[in-house]
């Protein structure tokens, strides 16, 4: 039997396994809508703008480990969604947008709605496909759910013109699709994995250096256990957090930039640095050319691009991490002997002292303005026995809640490293919220980065998904004014949010619930209160305005050169921290 | 220094802007690319040359073969290869140098494939040193037009075993 091309698109998101579809009509995919409008196998979410779509299909992909899908329209829709694709591609996170298209016979002629969906997605994506007739739809979509979750994982996108979706063919899905030029490498070569073995043992001070491809590869259980057979401590990135247990006595928690003190002072005095599933970021870095002087490199990545790309690598290994993880542990479980905790003794022993000497820490006065970090830490404090998953944005928020939530598991954490998007959190933590109905799932936000995708708060209300967001209200673009403090003489060109809502107002507007905590007191109580509710909740916390986040490397600094504290002349200029938000406007003004 | 890479793609639609794309967006030079279809039709073949230092070149290796269009890259500089080029030279000539635009045509072994009483189309394959010196000898008596096809090359077959070979070979 013939099926037009739009049932074929059914028919092969079925066979795919796909739940959820996060999607926006338009002219030329109004015949996939009608099919899909017949239908109950896959739920449509209807989002409000498609970069909403894309980003809750990232959600959902992160917190699942399969791939996302999203459907948009030509032309503005495909734009729309290009920055979702970007960052999906720099996290490499697996998605499978479809496109629709003008008709064939109209492609080059700047038809209505008319853009060329391959040329702008071609940066942006692992893949994309042009589908220019219908009977190669079906091999087509298998090929990008491959192309998706397979190697390193990453956007595809599939563009197919209405026409395709209009025609008919014969429906047969492919058991499997081969690919000749795309063959990812699985299995790490074994010499180089002996080698590693050899340089661990030897190494006096080696640290796991583990990224998302950590995460992606399902690969946990292996890290934990090569770490404790070794007494390895595991310095995490922005992206790893949670695949290894946060409150684990080896979890150094997150390196980098904004990561922690020890963790950043391990990895630059340390001899051996065993990098698996990390590709090396200049926000991990800092200066190249200082990085680790001591250390020598391993290297594990599923991506030979990714070695050597940054840094210089002595041992490096193309593979999963999970096999790779598992064959080194078997090598040095036969090579190990009882000793390694004492071996490993002064090392943790020098660790344990720079974190008694350097804590994270801030200081919350009872009577005065909520500290964006007291915050987050009662968060993470009172959901953890929940298991929840935890969205946010970009900016400092995002890296206190780094810093904050010690995440006992993988494909808990959702955040854009990448591309660093602010608007990210609340759609992903709504598309986490559709692949897991009953989970809390949380988003801890920033007012700025809130406001970039603030429509959404419509389909969270429609399509019953009850994430909790907690707006990190210090009414600034934190992020950019913690830098024109620091380096602009605290000039506040453009980074002050003037006439921000009243949140509460705007979560009812939309059928939402609004909550605000004003005072420290009230900070465990509507945390409580939002956490109880089965629905979106939209918690407004004014924070102190002029908080800043610590340890700091500037951009291009060495590793173990961290920025602490408010350099003295800063904070003479600020405020007290009594100060709440919004009531210094002047202040902000004439800074 | 120079390097030649051969790359063998799919031979459809878009491939070529995915590999001039992946050189723009990364700022990788490419000095020339040539593009012709193998004997197996479904494939063809680029030869890019392009320059950086080892670092660089490993990074567009590893780059060209992520991409999945790409079904083999070949860096001929870790061999030894011959290359070849072709340019069609077109040379505006006043009656008294007419005759020497022809020796010099003959002592490169040069063919002249047009003629009109103002001009020659002089054709030259040869190695990128050839051609070169060809056309700085012509230069003075006027070129028109130039055309030039890029760099082709292909590796040698090894006669000697190829741990005996030198690991690297410049190109002349
Ligand atoms: C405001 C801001 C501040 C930031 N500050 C920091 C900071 O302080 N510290 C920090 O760490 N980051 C920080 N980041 C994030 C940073 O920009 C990078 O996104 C992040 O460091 C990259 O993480 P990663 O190395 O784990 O790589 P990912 O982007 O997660 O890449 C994963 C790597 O694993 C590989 N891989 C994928 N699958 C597999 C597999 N199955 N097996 C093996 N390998 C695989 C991939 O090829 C890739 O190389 C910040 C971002 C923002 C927006
Ligand atoms: C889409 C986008 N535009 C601009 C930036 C640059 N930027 C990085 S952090 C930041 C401020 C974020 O403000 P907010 O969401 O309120 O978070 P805060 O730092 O105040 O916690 C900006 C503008 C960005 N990351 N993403
Ligand atoms: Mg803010």
């Amino acid at each position: 039997m013939k099926l037009t091309g739009a049932e074929i698109f059914l028919e092969c998101l079925k066979r795919e396994g796909v739940k959820t579809l996060f999607a926006l009509p338009g002219g030329v995919v109004l015949k996939i809508f009608d099919i899909l409008h017949q239908q109950k196998d896959v739920n449509v979410v209807l989002t409000r703008h498609e970069q909403g779509a894309g980003h809750m299909a990232e959600g959902y992909a992160k917190a699942t480990g399969k791939a996302g899908v999203c459907l948009v329209t030509s032309g503005p829709g495909m734009t729309n969604v290009i920055t979702a694709l970007a960052d999906a591609y720099m996290d490499s996170v697996p998605l499978v947008c479809f496109s629709g298209q003008v008709p064939t016979s109209l492609i080059g002629n700047d038809a209505f709605q008319e853009a060329d969906n391959i040329g702008l997605s071609r940066p942006c994506t692992k893949y994309n496909f042009l589908v220019k007739d219908v009977n190669d739809l079906a091999v087509t979509i298998k090929e990008a759910f491959y192309v998706a979750t397979t190697g390193r994982p990453g956007p595809v996108l599939v563009d197919i013109p209405k026409d395709v979706s209009m025609n008919k063919a014969d429906f047969k899905y492919p058991g499997s699709v081969s690919i000749r030029g795309y063959n990812p490498t699985y299995d790490g070569n074994k010499w180089q994995i002996k080698q590693a073995a050899e340089a661990i043992m030897k190494a006096r001070k080696p640290i796991l250096y583990v990224g998302g491809g950590v995460i992606f590869s399902g690969a946990s259980e292996e890290l934990l256990e090569l770490a404790e057979l070794t007494h390895i401590p595991v310095d995490m990135t922005l992206m790893a957090l949670g695949a290894f247990p946060g409150e684990h006595p080896l979890s150094m928690g997150m390196l980098g930039m904004h990561g922690t003190y020890w963790a950043n002072m391990a990895m630059h005095h340390s001899d051996l640095v065993i990098a698996v599933g990390a590709r090396f970021d200049d926000r991990v870095t800092g200066k190249v050319s200082e990085f680790c002087p001591h250390a020598k490199v391993i290297h594990i990545d599923i991506d030979p691009t990714s070695i050597r790309k940054n840094v210089n690598v002595d041992i490096p290994i193309v593979g999963d991490c999970k096999s790779v993880l598992r064959e080194l542990t078997q090598i040095l479980r036969a090579t190990v002997n009882g000793d390694q905790k004492d071996l490993r003794k002064p090392w943790l022993e020098q660790i344990r002292e720079w974190q008694r000497s350097h804590p994270l820490a801030y200081e919350q006065d009872p009577n005065g303005a909520i500290k964006p970090q007291h915050l987050i830490k009662r968060v993470f404090e009172l959901t953890k026995d929940r298991d929840p998953i935890v969205a946010t944005d970009v900016g400092q928020h995002q890296m206190w809640s780094a810093q904050y939530f010690k995440l006992a598991k993988p494909n808990r954490w959702l955040t854009s490293g990448g591309l660093g998007t602010m608007g990210f959190g609340f759609p992903a933590a709504m598309g986490a919220q559709a692949a897991f109905p009953d989970k809390l799932v949380l988003c801890i936000a920033g007012d700025g980065s809130f406001q970039m995708n603030t429509q959404e708060l419509a389909t969270a209300v429609v399509s019953k998904l009850p994430v909790k967001v907690f707006i990190v209200n210090n009414r600034f673009h934190g992020m950019v004014r913690q830098w024109q403090d620091l380096f602009y003489e605290g000039r506040y060109a453009s980074s002050y949010l003037d006439a921000t809502p009243d949140f509460i107002k705007l979560a009812e507007a939309y059928g939402a619930v609004g909550l605000r905590a004003s005072k420290v007191s009230e900070v465990d109580d509507v945390i409580r209160e939002a956490i109880a509710v089965d629905k979106p909740v939209l918690v407004d916390v004014p924070v102190y305005q002029y908080e800043n986040c610590y340890p700091m490397i500037p951009a291009g600094g060495c590793n173990h050169e961290m920025i602490l504290t408010d350099p003295p002349e800063l904070k003479k200029k600020q405020p007290a921290g009594s100060k709440v938000a919004g009531e210094d406007k002047d202040t902000v003004l004439t800074a | 220094m120079d390097h030649i890479i051969s790359v063998i793609v799919e031979n459809k639609f878009g491939v070529l802007s995915r590999v001039a794309g992946l050189f723009s967006g990364r700022g990788f030079n490419i000095e020339s690319l040539s593009v012709a279809p193998t004997l197996d039709p479904s494939m063809s073949m680029m030869t890019i040359v392009t320059t950086g230092d080892d670092r660089i070149i490993e990074q567009i290796v590893k780059q060209l073969n992520k991409l999945i269009d790409v079904i083999k890259v070949v860096d001929l500089n870790e061999s030894e290869f011959v290359e070849r080029e072709t340019a069609l030279i077109k040379v505006h000539t006043k009656p008294e140098d007419r005759a020497e635009a022809l020796r010099i045509a003959d002592i490169f072994r040069a063919s002249v494939i047009d003629s009109t009483p103002t001009t020659y189309t002089i054709e030259i394959t040869g190695d990128v040193n050839k051609i070169e010196a060809i056309i700085n000898l012509l230069q003075p008596l006027g070129i028109k037009e130039l055309a030039r096809t890029g760099r082709v090359a292909i590796a040698r077959e090894p006669l000697r075993p190829a741990a005996m070979q030198p690991k690297r070979v410049a190109k002349e």
